[in-house]
């Protein structure tokens, strides 16, 4: 990929804030910086389209540390969570062979496992070595007849965020539009002849992870909303190829890919709204929107009595949890849309968000934090462990909620801990998934490990009888 | 022994492999107050972070020196530096090791120069340990960047004795142990207590049983490695009387620890089954000049009965195995041993040790490969890493968890599987495993002119059952 593509896909309209330099965007400090690659967060986009063949292009480390790795679902075929790569070796990088190899790597992938299409991932050493994929893709869909698609995302073109635009950029550029929708079978509500119309819609930036979605999609049924595609849980290939036909795109708790969003609706005209999943508020509000935006009155008002429903049913079922979790504070630290929308969620079951993580989070997000926490909310830039823990004090916190990698930074500290990110295992969408949010949060906060694990042995700081404990405890011992 | 057939196929599906600058992140972590930083794009270091917390359940310690789009193309020397002044000013390690990955090697990044140019750059960090190793992915897997970090240690940590003026044996009590990545935690501590139990004095590198054991600390938080071998505990590896080196991956970095220190080495290619704990507990008599303690003879006495047992389940059954060279070896005599057949094996890439492996054939290749032979020969059992459960599921075999990364299992990366008591419960579980299966099993025969009136029923309410009962 060339450095004005990487520049046109960091200069984004429809961002708020295009124009400044947001902390996320900063460039990664040598020996101080966690977080993936353009390469990772590429894989993470597409990975769940579950009918393609996902092959990474590159030596073994890109894809032997990486497959098999995401909770995401799907409901039909597996084949994305075979891990394929092309495992180039020091031949193939010396004499230049990683092209063929990829070539007939493409031609194994179809002739073993017919799959709908192919997605083929660059990476550093193929980008660094001038491998052509683009042209090795066309070659090979025009061979052997089956799409395939190349993704231009080597890890040093930048960070996770880039590699989500570049995925979502490779979507639109050769897959959406290259199908007409299925017409609707004549047995569904809303066929022909029916009193409501059945309106299209896309979800941009839903992953589906742990089946959560299929929390929401119920709903949607009932209110006669084809999801024509869910860029990318549980989506399939021939999904994707019609995803210029919807009327409203939502993008899910992300602005990861806002380009898919913004170019579909320069091209075909599509509106779209940033929402989210997480909580009764904001699920509510999500299915209101969807329907103001297709403007359809019948709608509204069924999707309307379809709120009332649900939400008078989830308060009476989350009745017994809320007098647990009530008055309970939470640190929240997670990034983008996410420290807004799980506020939300957190705040319909009466917990207390002490303060809240916004290392990515844009102006947007920072405004809508400052409205549902207030204008004092704490908000945490440097999300390094010693300083959560910190916060963690100063504020009381009963627990850490974070993506998995904080997950030990809680652990060892003896805090109770959620892990709201990509790899959890359970699904917290829609009014639904409150349930399983809620079993969750008293699961750790009213385990009685805490008090065994904070609990000093008997004979600690008791003077000569510390002495059995060998040197390492007496250092511990000295140290706490 | 075996025949080793190379990788013929363009693409690997289910890789088995896992990358060297992995393998040799690992072996760093086995230090005091350690950490590792990936010369690469900040990927590497995610990946392989997330890898290594998955498997351990532990915090990991490990950094980059986040290569970008510029510093791919112009040279990358200066990340090197930046991100080892960055280190030392956050965390002072003791020391950092500093895995090359693919991108960097294959830019040709100049390790050795950056580091010079560092020590010239920043004197006041002079006392902090850096040993790079170049480790591309494109080449190996995880278990030979750990060899090639343990030789890295070695060379940069490990005073010659010229120089120094050590001599072999001038402490009398201790014993060097070289540990390969095929030892667990668990397997490392019940090593250095059985070394204890002879009276000496076990140093190992590097120690993961002291630094990814799983344990809490009265510290809240460390950026760098909670335990391993103290840097300064490798200056005095050339006065121990003998060095155990436990894997064949770690066989060059012995002749380099040798050639360096003048100390004997005792080697072992593993050290499940009894013939290999017996050669480790006659080497460690040896040394010490003490008799094998009688707490031994007694596991040794239980694992023999043990095989006893468990030679009806194992004995004849169709093992297909999938792991790094070493476990492969391994796992294999083990079984072999017990009298099991090999029937497919797969390793990532070749190494030596393959040469002289039981089994017949050894594919180089991925879980694919695994899974087509072992549905070839009928396996029985299969043992492999986690990505093996949806191959073994497919197969509707049986899986031992052996190897990297175990995601799915907890306590794999900490249970304890060699010597005598190690073996043992190893042999339990795989016993347990094939008894489980009942393939054997004799399969009941409907005759036709039986008198038991519900095989007409069979018959009557599904058609087809007729024959089934005649083909039983």
């Amino acid at each position: 990929m060339k450095a004005k593509d990487i520049a046109g896909l960091l200069d984004e309209p429809a961002c708020a804030h295009n124009k400044k330099s947001k902390s996320g965007c900063a460039k990664p400090k040598p020996g101080a910086t966690a977080g993936g690659c353009a390469f990772d967060g590429a894989q993470i986009a597409l990975l769940p389209v579950a009918d393609v063949a996902h092959i990474v292009h590159g030596p073994i480390a890109c894809a032997g540390s990486s497959w098999d790795n995401r909770g995401t679902r799907s409901s039909g075929p597996d084949l994305y969570r075979l891990g394929m790569t092309t495992d180039l070796t020091e031949q193939d990088v010396i004499m230049g062979r990683g092209e063929k190899r990829l070539f007939h790597s493409i031609k194994q992938a179809v002739e073993d496992y017919q799959p709908a299409a192919v997605f083929v991932y660059n990476t550093c050493v193929p980008a660094l070595v001038g491998d052509d994929i683009e042209a090795v893709c066309k070659a090979a869909q025009e061979r052997w007849g089956t799409p395939v698609v190349p993704v231009d995302a080597a890890g040093f073109y930048g960070t996770k965020n880039l590699g989500n635009r570049i995925a979502g950029e490779s979507m639109v550029k050769y897959v959406v539009g290259t199908r007409e929708p299925d017409p609707l079978p004549p047995e569904v509500p809303g066929a022909a002849g029916t009193p409501f119309k059945v309106h299209d819609i896309n979800l941009i930036g839903e992953y589906n992870i742990a089946g959560e979605f299929w929390h929401v999609l119920p709903l949607l049924d009932e209110l006669g909303l084809r999801v024509l595609c869910t860029l990318s849980g549980d989506a399939r290939y021939r999904e994707v190829q019609t995803m210029h036909r919807a009327e409203v795109n939502m993008m899910v708790c992300s602005k990861a890919m806002i380009n898919v969003a913004r170019k579909l609706q320069e091209s075909y005209d599509t509106p779209w709204f940033e929402g989210s999943f997480y909580g009764i508020t904001d699920t509510s509000q999500a299915l209101r929107d969807i329907a103001r935006l297709i403007d359809d009155p019948d709608l509204s008002a069924r999707t309307e009595a379809l709120i009332a429903r649900e939400e008078a049913r989830i308060h009476e079922a989350l009745h017994p949890w809320r007098a647990r979790l009530k008055g309970k504070r939470v640190l929240l630290y997670t990034g983008g849309v996410k420290s807004w929308s799980v506020i939300s969620a957190l705040q319909d079951l009466g917990i207390v968000v002490v303060a809240t993580g916004t290392k990515k989070s844009t102006e947007e997000d920072k405004a809508r934090i400052r409205a549902l926490m207030g204008e004092d909310a704490k908000m945490i830039e440097d999300g390094n462990p010693r300083a959560l823990l910190n916060i963690v004090k100063d504020y009381q916190a009963d627990i850490l909620i974070a993506g998995g990698r904080n997950m030990y930074t809680a652990l060892k500290a003896r805090l109770p801990f959620l892990d709201i990110n990509q790899e959890r295992e359970f699904g917290y969408a829609g009014y639904e998934g409150m349930l399983e949010l809620v079993r969750q949060l008293a699961l750790t906060l009213e385990s009685p490990v805490w008090q065994a694990v904070r609990k000093p042995a008997p004979w600690d700081g008791a003077g000569a009888n510390a002495q059995v404990l060998g040197g390492e405890a007496l250092i511990a011992a000295a140290g706490g | 022994m075996a025949e080793l057939i190379k990788r013929n196929k363009a693409l690997s599906v289910s890789p088995l492999k896992s990358s060297q600058p992995v393998g040799a992140s690992l072996a760093f972590m086995g230090l005091h107050r350690a950490i590792p930083m990936m010369h690469g794009s900040q990927g590497c270091t995610a990946f392989g972070k997330v890898f290594f917390v998955r498997h351990f359940r532990e915090p990991i310690p490990l950094q980059t020196t986040a290569m970008d789009q510029v510093s791919a193309v112009m040279g990358a020397d200066d990340n090197i530096v930046e991100g080892l002044k960055t280190i030392c000013e956050k965390s002072r390690p003791d020391v950092i090791g500093v895995p090359t990955t693919g991108l960097s090697e294959t830019q040709g990044a100049d390790v050795g120069g950056a580091v010079k140019q560092f020590r010239a750059q920043y004197p006041e960090y002079e006392r902090i340990h850096i040993v790079p190793v170049n480790t591309p992915d494109f080449s190996g897997c995880m278990e030979t960047g750990y060899a090639l970090a343990v030789e890295a240690m070695i060379e940069h940590l490990v005073p010659a004795a010229a120089s120094i003026g050590s001599s072999p044996g001038r402490r009398p009590r201790q014993v060097n142990v070289l540990a390969g990545a095929l030892l667990t935690p668990g397997d490392v501590a019940w090593l250095k207590e059985t070394v204890e139990l002879f009276g000496l004095r076990p140093v190992v590198i590097p120690d993961l049983s002291d630094s990814l054991d799983g344990r809490l600390t009265a510290q809240e938080f460390s950026p760098l490695t909670i335990g391993g071998t103290p840097v300064s505990e490798l200056a005095t590896l050339g006065e121990a009387a003998a060095t155990l080196v436990i894997g064949p991956s770690l066989y060059k970095a012995a002749d380099k620890l040798t050639h360096k220190t003048g100390v004997p080495d005792h080697r072992f290619e593993h050290l499940m089954g009894l013939e290999a704990v017996d050669a480790l507990l006659m080497a460690l008599s040896q040394i010490s000049a003490t008799p094998v303690p009688l707490k031994l003879n007694r596991q040794r006495a239980q694992l023999q009965d043990a095989m006893l047992d468990t030679h009806f389940m194992i004995g004849l059954a169709r093992v297909a195995i999938a792991a790094d060279p070493d476990v492969l070896n391994a796992y294999s005599r083990l079984l072999v041993g017990m009298g099991a057949e090999i029937v497919a094996a797969v390793a990532p890439t070749r190494a030596p040790v393959l040469n002289n492996t039981p089994a017949a054939t050894i594919k180089i290749g991925d879980l694919e490969d695994l899974e087509l032979l072992a549905r070839e020969s009928k396996a029985e059992l299969v043992i492999g890493n986690s990505h093996a459960v949806e191959s073994a599921r497919r197969l509707a075999l049986p899986l031992m968890r052996a190897g990297f990364p175990q995601y799915d299992l907890i306590g794999g990366y900490q249970r304890t599987w060699v010597g005598y008591a190690g073996t043992q419960q190893a042999l339990f579980d795989l016993a347990n495993m094939l008894l489980s299966d009942n393939r054997h099993e004799v399969q009941p025969y409907h005759s036709i002119y039986a008198q038991k009136p519900e095989y007409r029923e069979e018959v009557n309410t599904h058609g087809t059952a007729a024959a089934a009962t005649h083909c039983g």
